[in-house]
């Protein structure tokens, strides 16, 4: 399969996105972008058998609306990632900042490095899909929040869980699951979750999440001390709020 | 179309670059980094803020003032006449740009207050307000000592290059890209808003406005920049300059922590925490919002508390960036040493070091 070579260097994203779309129209599957800096969008809507390999900090909203592509970055990418993504796979070697996994409701992100603030926000799952985001570093505060389903796995490499999560994690959740290496102090879980803790060979769930997070690295696990599993507490955490 | 009449999906562009060992550095830097995130704005405002670009006037205070007509422009010499000596009255050089129309007057004055002894910074800031508030279509984009503002309508970029950005060198500059959502998008509204050396460009919206502004219109602030940006530049004023407070606390009074974390704190820590939102608690920032201060001598950047806007940083040997996109620093530094993602309410301080002499503080 032939490869398209992009220059992005200086390329504004409108030409760039509609390069890769018309190009994607006449058959072409293969792209390597190089020279990215900054242009959103990347790859937005862009469905099954497209495989975009990206050199350079993509923009923001990368894979927004990701509709089945492939999409790996060589590099750090901005907010956004997968933004309302419903199929697909965004592997990023690098770290990535806030709202990664925006109204995500089904694909999979894997982030090798560090994420910021509110990743998988609105998170959804339906009956046929479930999306799932595993990220090798640390998270900012909020991760999770209204979160109504689908995974979120935390690794924490090299970091105690005090120091590779942020504060608020999974506000407003009502759905889903977030698992975090390490027991996670209670301070930093929000009240709507509640916390059991799990081992890695015994939950069949987070080992295959973790599998093509291994496999998108080369990594290899062992993991000594328990995941905390956080998962919420009922299903409508502000149903009694505004009722008098 | 008019602003207003199409939804145009933006948000604002902030970005901050410091060379910490003081050495100056072309304007052009920071428009790189600027228009990299053009998308982020929507031509209503651009505007940037140097330190250290007058070093051989460094000892004057150096006005930048726009002006809707010459009538204007006299008032202010009246004024300035009435307590300085002005050393260099000249139009602020500009070239012709596509994409900067409606250009007011732009003048330029390097002034020496009269009397010796006399408080000059509370001179320079009252001649500073005074001339907003009743100089009617007048308005001083900066007046302090070896800095200058430079903004309009337009693109970063286009603005950097009506003001010849390229031809001035310091060793810290801030920028902003405007999308104006709730104000008007005119010149004196662009971003940095000044009062002194102290600068401000801001992306998200004060939400507490009301209440801050009201604080301060107690303690002699004018709001008369029909934004609220204009607000957290007089709180700084206020806060680092009239009750001297060090940046670090600042931060605390503009994001502080919640009141549960402040329970969880140790004795000592939690009484300042509690004593600063007692005495403080007018000035307390709610609402989106990533900022950048800069001041004579080094740069704040800030989130708000619940991190709701954009803000990456990076450090690359003795350079410090700060910036809405990661892409904006990237644009100047390829490959920094490191790069961080600030927590809400955790500030981004970075002065110059103390032996070098660059900056007029």
């Amino acid at each position: 399969m032939q490869t398209q070579l992009i220059d992005a260097c200086g390329l504004h994203y409108q030409s760039l996105n509609a390069y890769i779309r018309k190009a994607a129209g006449n058959g072409f599957q293969h792209y390597t972008l190089r020279n990215v800096n900054g242009q959103r969008f990347i790859g937005a809507g862009l469905s099954r058998s497209i495989r975009i390999t990206i050199h350079g900090t993509p923009g923001n909203n990368l894979a927004a609306m990701l509709d089945g592509a492939h999409i790996e970055v060589f590099g750090n990418a901005q907010d956004g990632v997968g933004n309302t993504m419903n199929d697909g796979r965004v592997i990023i070697h690098g770290n990535a900042s806030d709202t990664v996994g925006y109204g995500m409701r089904g694909g999979e992100i894997y982030i090798r490095g560090r994420v910021g603030c509110r990743v998988g926000i609105h998170m959804k799952a339906g009956l046929e899909k479930s999306p799932v985001i595993v990220v090798g570093g640390s998270a900012g505060d909020f991760l999770g929040e209204y979160m109504a389903g689908g995974c979120i796995v935390l690794l924490g490499e090299n970091l105690t869980p005090a120091e590779s999560v942020g504060k608020y994690i999974g506000t407003g959740m009502h759905g889903g699951t977030i698992y975090i290496r390490g027991e996670v102090p209670r301070d930093r879980l929000s009240q709507e979750v509640k916390v059991e803790y799990v081992r890695f060979e015994e939950d069949v769930k987070l080992q295959e999440c973790l599998e093509p997070f291994a496999k998108a690295f080369a990594e290899t696990f062992r993991f000594t001390e328990a995941f905390s599993k956080i998962t919420p507490v009922g299903h409508r955490p502000f149903g009694s709020l505004y009722a008098h | 179309m008019l602003e207003g009449w199409v939804r145009i999906p933006s948000g604002c562009a902030i970005a901050g670059i410091i060379n910490q060992n003081g050495q100056a550095f072309s304007g052009e830097m920071i428009a790189r980094a600027m228009t990299v995130m053009h998308d982020r704005s929507n031509g209503l405002g651009g505007g940037f803020a140097g330190y250290g670009i007058y070093p051989e006037m460094k000892e004057a205070y150096a006005f930048h003032v726009l002006a809707q007509d010459k009538t204007g422009i006299s008032q202010v010499d009246e004024l300035f006449k009435e307590n300085f000596t002005v050393i260099l009255k000249e139009p602020l050089p500009t070239r012709r740009t596509a994409g900067v129309a409606g250009t007011p007057f732009l003048m330029r004055y390097f002034l020496q207050p009269q009397k010796e002894n006399a408080d000059a910074d509370q001179l320079v800031a009252a001649t500073t307000l005074q001339i907003n508030k009743h100089i009617g279509g007048t308005f001083v984009l900066s007046g302090a000592k070896n800095m200058g503002v430079f903004k309009g309508v337009g693109y970063p970029e286009d603005i950097a290059a009506f003001f010849r950005l390229d031809e001035y060198k310091g060793y810290l500059w801030t920028g902003h890209g405007r999308f104006p959502t709730n104000t008007p998008g005119w010149w004196g509204g662009a971003h940095p808003f000044s009062l002194l050396d102290v600068t401000l460009v801001h992306n998200g919206e004060i939400s507490s406005y009301g209440a801050n502004r009201r604080y301060l219109e107690s303690q002699g602030y004018h709001m008369t920049l029909q934004t609220d940006s204009e607000a957290i530049a007089y709180a700084c004023d206020f806060l680092h300059r009239r009750h001297q407070l060090p940046w670090e606390i600042i931060a605390k009074v503009f994001a502080p922590p919640h009141w549960w974390e402040i329970d969880r704190m140790p004795a000592e820590e939690r009484e300042l925490a509690v004593a600063l939102r007692r005495t403080y608690g007018s000035l307390l920032m709610n609402g989106p919002f990533s900022i950048i201060v800069g001041f004579a001598g080094g740069m704040m950047a800030l989130n708000d508390r619940l991190k709701l806007r954009s803000l990456v940083a990076a450090q690359n040997e003795e350079w410090v960036f700060v910036a809405s996109e990661e892409a904006a620093i990237r644009a100047v530094c390829p490959e920094p040493e490191s790069v961080w993602y600030p927590k809400g309410g955790e500030a981004v301080i970075q002065l110059v070091k103390e032996n070098v002499e660059c900056h007029a503080a």
